[in-house]
């Protein structure tokens, strides 16, 4: 070997102490969460589609549907106020960054951030949490399109708190999907596909009849639909008050989705990271 | 002294391809290190192996004394990584990214401020550090990605091919910025290429990789010696054992080889040589359509030492001396 320089300054050697550190889990969380949310602004495309979904056929339904369903149904009954936890569900479901991080890997970005010291886990935390904040986005609107038309709650303001964090905990819940798909395939396509899962969820179930209305095959897929549950919790904070019981359900059946979509986001995300 | 990047029998395998072949490597602090090879020799996963994005197959690894596979979180304190394409969020600006890599690297606030003033000087972004990224031009985003690479100061710097698909001038920007950074901080560098001309004006040692090994390494000064002479190159439009034939009977002329429809005869004199080829070529009644002579190059080496050629598109202009178009 002839003329190959070496030099004493700045030397590589394990001896070295690194300007680089791992940081703590908050901080890697905070960091991933900032640059998702300032990507939620940044993409009016992301937010517009899902803004407009939800309040059509919020206004659709009750335009075409209240008179008729109000003249059946037992006095007192507010077509509104049934509908209202169905625009907050059509509203939150399936909405998840999981669209820019299929980019982050097609682009290489992804790649990047595992040749950092970033806690794994946040990778993934970090966007649920600009999914939080997105839900929340579409999900304070549409209840103040509700309100604006006349929905009162019988849990007061504290009720319209937790109608809006519990429909967002159901969005995150769901969240799940998109991201295991994104995660597994790495393929925009099959991430915009997932958005076929938001139909049995939001439509095999009460979001147009009570459960007591539903007969056959219906009322049998949507005992088990989950979203049946969390609809009913949503729908009692706005007629019935504190109803524990229907609340405790609907937080049940959301706990059930998060651990199968977050059980298959998980192992989905370990794949990907596996240096194998 | 501890070897900034060391291999011992390097494999990785995908499927029944094994892509890294039993590599050893040795590359010392202060380097840059030229790993040259063409598409699929084997080049990034040998730097996603050493960056530890990938796990050996078998072997071993260190960088910066750590094993790749048992002290990654060690090694990926200590490197800066440029993969092949810019890597970057085109929905942020330049600097939020480079805010982000400092914090995800652990830097207190002082230190990324002080870092992003530091490398936004080195790879000369100017104001459009505060746009966002998808404004970018292709070299200016390599650039930033270069930066981002930079932003705690690694001890070891991985740039896999940083100029493919940039414009000449482009090119030489990131070239000088890789020398300066050797220059002025020290580091080592090791620098993945398909250019000739970038492992022969960057780098310190070049390693030659063909088929997952290392066929050659020395510097590239050493390497093209070890072809030793001049090379008088000609094209022929007809019988090229014949003209070759005619040439290795040249006064001067050691040895002569064809490839295709080319012949290479090699000289220690080959400017005086030269006029006796373009003669006895002539008198061959053969067709000669060019009659090159220059000295020996990075990609000589890799025809001697492979048997193909790298590229003929990479060639420098400035050891080339093109004596006749349709000279026969």
């Amino acid at each position: 070997m002839t003329d190959v320089k070496t030099r004493a300054d700045g030397l590589a050697g394990s001896a070295e102490e690194p300007l680089a550190r791992k940081a703590t889990i908050i901080h890697d969380l905070l960091t991933i969460a900032k640059r998702a949310c300032r990507s939620v602004f940044r993409e009016p495309e992301f937010f517009i589609p899902a803004i407009i979904v939800p309040v059509f056929f919020f206004v659709v339904n009750i335009g075409a549907l209240q008179d008729v369903a109000e003249a059946g149904a037992p006095a007192g009954f507010d077509f509104k106020a049934f509908q209202l936890p169905v625009a907050i569900i059509f509203a939150v479901t399936g909405v998840s960054r999981a669209s820019s991080l299929v980019i982050d890997i097609q682009g290489g970005y992804f790649d990047r951030l595992l040749l950092t010291p970033v806690r794994r886990p946040t990778l993934l935390l970090g966007l649920m949490a600009a999914d939080l904040m997105a839900v929340m986005m579409l999900a304070i609107p549409v209840t103040a399109l509700g309100l604006i038309l006349g929905v009162s709650f019988a849990t007061g303001p504290l009720g319209i708190i937790v109608f809006l964090f519990y429909g967002a905990l159901w969005g995150l819940a769901f969240a799940g999907f998109p991201y295991a798909i994104a995660l597994k395939t790495g393929n925009p396509a099959a991430v915009n596909s997932s958005f076929i899962l938001f139909f049995p969820f939001a439509f095999l179930t009460t979001s147009f009849l009570p459960k007591e209305a539903l007969t056959g095959w219906l009322a049998t897929i949507a005992t088990y639909n989950p979203v049946t549950y969390v609809l009913g919790g949503l729908r009692s904070l706005i007629t019935d008050g504190w109803a524990w019981g229907e609340l405790g359900k609907g937080l049940l059946a959301i706990l059930a989705v998060t651990i199968v979509s977050f059980g298959l986001a998980s192992a989905a995300m370990r794949g990907r990271i596996s240096q194998n | 002294m501890t070897a900034a990047i060391t291999s011992t029998d390097l494999r990785r395998t995908f499927g029944e391809n094994e892509a890294v072949a039993g590599l050893e490597l040795a590359v010392q602090p202060g380097e840059i290190y030229g790993f040259l090879g063409p598409n699929g020799a084997g080049k990034s996963t040998t730097v996603k192996m050493l960056c530890t994005l990938l796990l050996p197959t078998s072997g071993s690894a260190t960088v910066v004394g750590f094993d790749v596979a048992s002290q990654a979180g060690d090694i990926r304190l200590r490197i800066g990584v440029a993969l092949q394409d810019a890597s970057l969020d085109g929905k942020q600006t330049g600097r939020e990214l480079l805010d982000l890599q400092g914090r995800l690297y652990g830097l207190s606030k002082a230190n990324i401020r002080k870092r992003m003033d530091d490398v936004i000087g080195l790879v000369n972004i100017g104001g459009a550090i505060d746009d966002r990224v998808e404004s970018y031009s292709g070299g200016m985003k390599r650039r930033l990605d270069l930066a981002m690479a930079l932003i705690h100061k690694p001890q070891v710097l991985f740039l896999d091919e940083p100029t493919t698909g940039l414009d000449p001038v482009s090119r030489t920007d990131v070239w000088n910025e890789v020398r300066a950074l050797n220059d002025h901080e020290g580091m080592t560098i090791f620098l993945t290429t398909q250019y000739l001309e970038e492992a022969d004006e960057l780098a310190d040692r070049v390693g030659i990789i063909s088929g997952g090994l290392i066929v050659a390494e020395d510097t590239p000064t050493a390497l093209k010696k070890s072809i030793g002479n001049d090379l008088i190159v000609a094209k022929i439009d007809g019988d090229v054992e014949a003209a070759a034939r005619a040439v290795r009977a040249v006064d001067g002329v050691d040895s002569v080889e064809i490839h295709g429809d080319e012949l290479s005869a090699s000289a220690s004199d080959g400017a005086g040589a030269v006029s006796a080829v373009a003669v006895a070529l002539n008198a061959s009644d053969h067709r000669v359509t060019s009659l090159t002579l220059r000295t020996p190059t990075l990609d000589d080496v890799f025809l001697d030492v492979t048997g193909a050629k790298l590229s003929a598109s990479h060639q420098t202009d400035d050891d080339t001396t093109d004596l006749s178009k349709e000279a026969s």
